[in-house]
């Protein structure tokens, strides 16, 4: 594309795009974000393109690929326009079916549609199903809407409009005024309100200063900050553009982990597609103001998400934290004066610049406005990714969204936060979701990761899983930490094994408020989060572990032994077929038995079982 | 110069010192084991954590890190700061039970080794208190040594824990380590000395005849000041 000189230029280009394109003309967009890149979508992409070519139909039907959809637990995903029908879980050669009928024919393929559980009805159109039907999808809506590896598409839908306001009809002191009155809160953990922290960095003395953007998104299940920035990389490039020019930067980096490739090949085109339109580097727009961006790749340390950690990857340094008692806005990266925001965080800018702070701050609560975008996982229908103004209870996003538990089974927690969130019990189910009540239940925010569990999750070794994960991901630079958190994870190991000791609950319990007041980062000092949370909420199950030995959701091996029921069993034989050692066994139609001393509790046959006949106690 | 209370004393204090600074010079005790006058501070062995109030907010902040401030009220032996420092002593003597020096230091501030943590075996005395490896590269400034792997695996070694050349035997890591961890053997004679897997010859000095330096360390020193090897060939007492 040829540079852009002046924001008139800019909308001229919109507006020929805009008009290049006949919004009654079939167009099928397929997802393809790493979720449905792993079904194998690249396959459905290429077989498209051949039977498109086949039947000389190129010119005729629009064919776009797009970032992910969110709704990843039924990819892949292809959406017909004008009507927007939606298809599901499409074949890998289904392409030439879904053009001669579809798309030609305007006929609905019945497999391939959505079906309501809870209704049984089949949906057709996108908008109906549930799923989507509940959010509000602001940030993350428009991933279906382009192709993350064309800024045309980008700018067809209006992209840069924001940047083009801010940069010609708005002084730096208003735009940050408008981002304090939209009340925009960092997405990445902490919620310190952006505006305060772009203030304090215009603020400060010192230069150059620097703009980064944290994309070292690393809670296990969590994944909204890869689907931004390789769905809609323009979208935070354009938020970050408008930070810089607000805080009197000229050099931002993104911090984007190395596991990402598919979001670093995107925002890597996007950076070199900004710079040739003249919306990035020397003078955007012909506004005077320069501004450029470098991507560092991180190793993929889960601390080098704290910002003194990811200032010392950056400057190439081990990444370990340091007391944070000068803020970064003074002296952060090479000790320079340095906003460091999230993915999200700054793809909601745009937004806020374009429609106003008014606007913005209509949706949410009185603390927390906008919408959060939650990646849910889990024991949970619908996986994937949800976009909801703050203050959604947490039973709509379970499920009115996520559409309940699998296998009818009953709700038990929610843990939300990431590894050093809280687990949620389900007394707050009918809880609105924002920064503050998050964290006055003992949770929070996080980044947004929100991991359902079930009746057959054990507590226990919930609280073990990731008080493991914050083990291997500790820097070790401190001792609360380093040896902290591994001696909590040894004692909970006793615990799930039936070693537990009487006042191990106490202990851990002394232990974490030690470490919570005693740790050097936020990482150690939240890392005993899920033991605290699930002591908290679910001390009963801590103490059956220790006292009686037992595990009430039958999940720790050490505890529990696994048997047939004489009434349910029907003798079908499927447990013996299934049974890896040869532990289940019996005579057909005859109740059949189990072998303590050759069952590895593997959990095989109760999963099997259709008559739920196999008893863990 | 502003004025905070530390432990209920009225104290007057330079601007730009550490509490800990400010409460040393004052006679107030602050365990620490990764603080060194010589050295910058780093905040990793958190014993050193106090408890402070700036107008309503009472906090922990690590002495060694945090800028005394007007009116700020220090309480250094807070029961949340002894918790905080006793579990930290607890950690260290689990991951390092024959170290004396903690052993002595638990003793004084009354801290017992918790039960429920099994003493580790392979530990040796090694805290990661990293005045070693600040030594080497600041004071020293030949960062011979450093850190590899991370969190529970993290330890202090030379490049891939092989031979370091940048080594110059000089010690300096060994006399700054706290716990005693770091062996450096010197032969019955004196003619060598042995340190993170390399033997450095000693250097003999010129009027007393004793061996009193590595031969690398003198080079290095040579080459870094510019004073000649002859003026470097004596001894500190013979000086």
């Amino acid at each position: 594309m040829t540079k852009i000189k002046s924001f008139n230029e800019l909308k001229s280009v919109q507006e020929r795009l805009k008009a290049g394109r006949d919004p009654k003309k079939p167009c099928i967009t397929i997802c393809v974000g790493t979720g449905c890149l792993a079904y194998g979508t690249q396959k459905l992409v290429d077989n498209f393109r051949e039977e498109l070519a086949k039947r000389n139909l190129a010119g005729k039907i629009d064919f776009r690929t797009t970032g992910c959809h969110g709704f990843c637990e039924r990819g892949p995903m292809v959406v017909i326009h004008p009507d927007k029908v939606f298809y599901q879980r499409v074949g890998l050669t289904d392409a030439g079916e879904i053009i001669d009928k579809t798309v030609l024919k305007g006929e609905i393929i019945d497999r391939l549609c959505y079906v309501d559980p809870a209704t049984g009805q089949k949906v057709i159109h996108e908008d109906d199903v549930p799923f989507y039907k509940k959010q509000t999808r602001l940030v993350f809506g428009q991933n279906s809407k382009v192709d993350p590896k064309s800024l045309e598409d980008y700018l067809a839908i209006g992209g840069y409009t924001a940047l083009g306001k801010a940069l010609t009809g708005m002084k730096p002191e208003a735009i940050i005024q408008e981002v304090i009155k939209a009340n925009l809160r960092g997405r990445g953990g902490g919620g310190f309100p952006a505006g305060w922290k772009w203030d304090s960095t215009r603020k400060a003395k010192g230069d150059p200063k620097y703009v980064i953007c944290n994309a070292d998104e690393g809670d296990p299940g969590a994944y909204m900050d890869r689907s931004l920035l390789e769905g809609n990389p323009h979208l935070v490039l354009e938020g970050m553009i408008i930070g810089a020019y607000a805080i009197g930067s000229s050099q931002g980096y993104i911090y984007a982990r190395n596991e990402y490739p598919l979001a670093i090949e995107n925002i890597t085109l996007a950076i070199k597609q900004a710079r040739e339109a003249g919306l990035l580097g020397e003078n955007i727009l012909g506004s005077g103001f320069s501004f450029d961006v470098k991507i560092n790749r991180g190793g993929g340390a889960f601390v080098c998400g704290e910002s003194s950690a990811l200032f010392a990857s950056l400057e190439g340094r081990a990444g370990e934290p340091r007391a944070k008692y000068t803020h970064a806005t003074d002296k952060g990266l090479y000790d320079k004066p340095t906003n460091l925001n999230n993915v999200e965080t700054w793809a909601n800018v745009p937004f806020i610049i374009d429609k106003g702070a008014d606007w913005y701050a209509s949706m949410g609560t009185a603390g927390s406005k906008g919408t959060k975008i939650f990646s849910l996982v889990g024991k949970i229908n619908n996986t994937g990714l949800v976009e909801v103004p703050m203050g959604t209870k947490l039973r709509e996003i379970v499920f009115d969204i996520g559409g309940g538990i699998p296998g009818g089974k009953k709700f038990k927690a929610i843990q939300t936060g990431g590894p050093s969130g809280g687990c949620i019990p389900e007394k707050y189910l009918d809880m609105g979701v924002d920064f503050d009540e998050l964290t006055k239940i003992g949770s929070m925010m996080g980044s947004g990761g929100m991991i359902v569990m079930d009746e057959d999750n054990c507590m226990v070794n919930v609280a073990k899983y990731f008080t493991n994960f914050l083990v291997s991901e500790s820097c070790g630079k401190c001792v609360p930490c380093r040896e902290g958190i591994r001696r909590m994870r040894d004692i909970l190991k006793d615990i799930t094994e039936g070693k537990g000791k009487e006042g191990d609950v106490e202990l851990l319990e002394k232990m974490a408020t030690a470490i919570i007041d005693g740790a050097l980062c936020a990482l150690g000092s939240s890392a005993p989060n899920p033991v605290l949370s699930t002591i908290r909420y679910f001390r009963d199950e801590y103490v059956a572990h220790i006292k009686e030995h037992r595990c009430p959701a039958g999940v720790c091996k050490d505890l529990i032994t696994y048997s047939v029921s004489a009434e349910k069993c029907t003798g079908c034989t499927v447990c013996s077929k299934v049974c890896p050692t040869g532990a289940a066994s019996g005579e057909r139609k005859q109740v059949h038995k189990i072998d303590v001393a050759k069952c590895t509790k593997c959990g095989a046959c109760r999963e099997s079982c259709k008559f739920e006949a196999i008893i863990v106690r | 110069m502003v004025n905070l209370t530390i432990d209920n004393k009225k104290i007057e204090a330079e601007a730009g010192k550490t509490i800990l600074e400010v409460a040393r010079e004052n006679g107030i005790v602050i365990p620490t084991l990764c603080a060194h006058e010589s050295l910058e501070p780093t905040g990793s062995c958190r014993l050193c954590v106090v408890e402070v109030k700036h107008g309503k907010r009472t906090r922990i902040v690590t002495s060694c890190l945090y800028e005394v401030a007007e009116g700020l009220i220090v309480d250094t032996k807070s029961e949340r700061v002894k918790a905080a420092r006793s579990l930290v002593l607890q950690l260290l003597l689990a991951r390092c039970p024959q170290s004396e020096q903690l052993q002595a230091m638990a003793k004084e501030m009354g801290v017992e080794p918790e039960p429920r943590f099994t003493p580790d075996k392979d530990s040796n005395k090694c805290i990661l208190c990293r005045m070693c490896v600040r030594t080497c590269e600041k004071i020293v400034g030949v960062s011979a040594i450093g850190f590899s792997y991370r969190g529970t695996e993290k330890n202090v070694c030379t490049p891939f824990q092989e031979d370091s050349v940048a080594c110059i035997g000089c010690g300096a890591c060994a006399y700054v380590c706290p716990t005693g961890h770091i062996e450096m053997e010197t032969t019955e004679s004196g003619d060598a000395r042995k340190i993170w897997g390399r033997t450095f010859k000693m250097k003999t000095c010129k009027v007393c005849g004793r061996y009193f330096a590595p031969e690398d360390q003198l080079t290095y020193i040579s080459k870094k000041t510019g004073t000649s090897a002859d003026d470097l060939a004596v001894c500190v007492s013979c000086r």
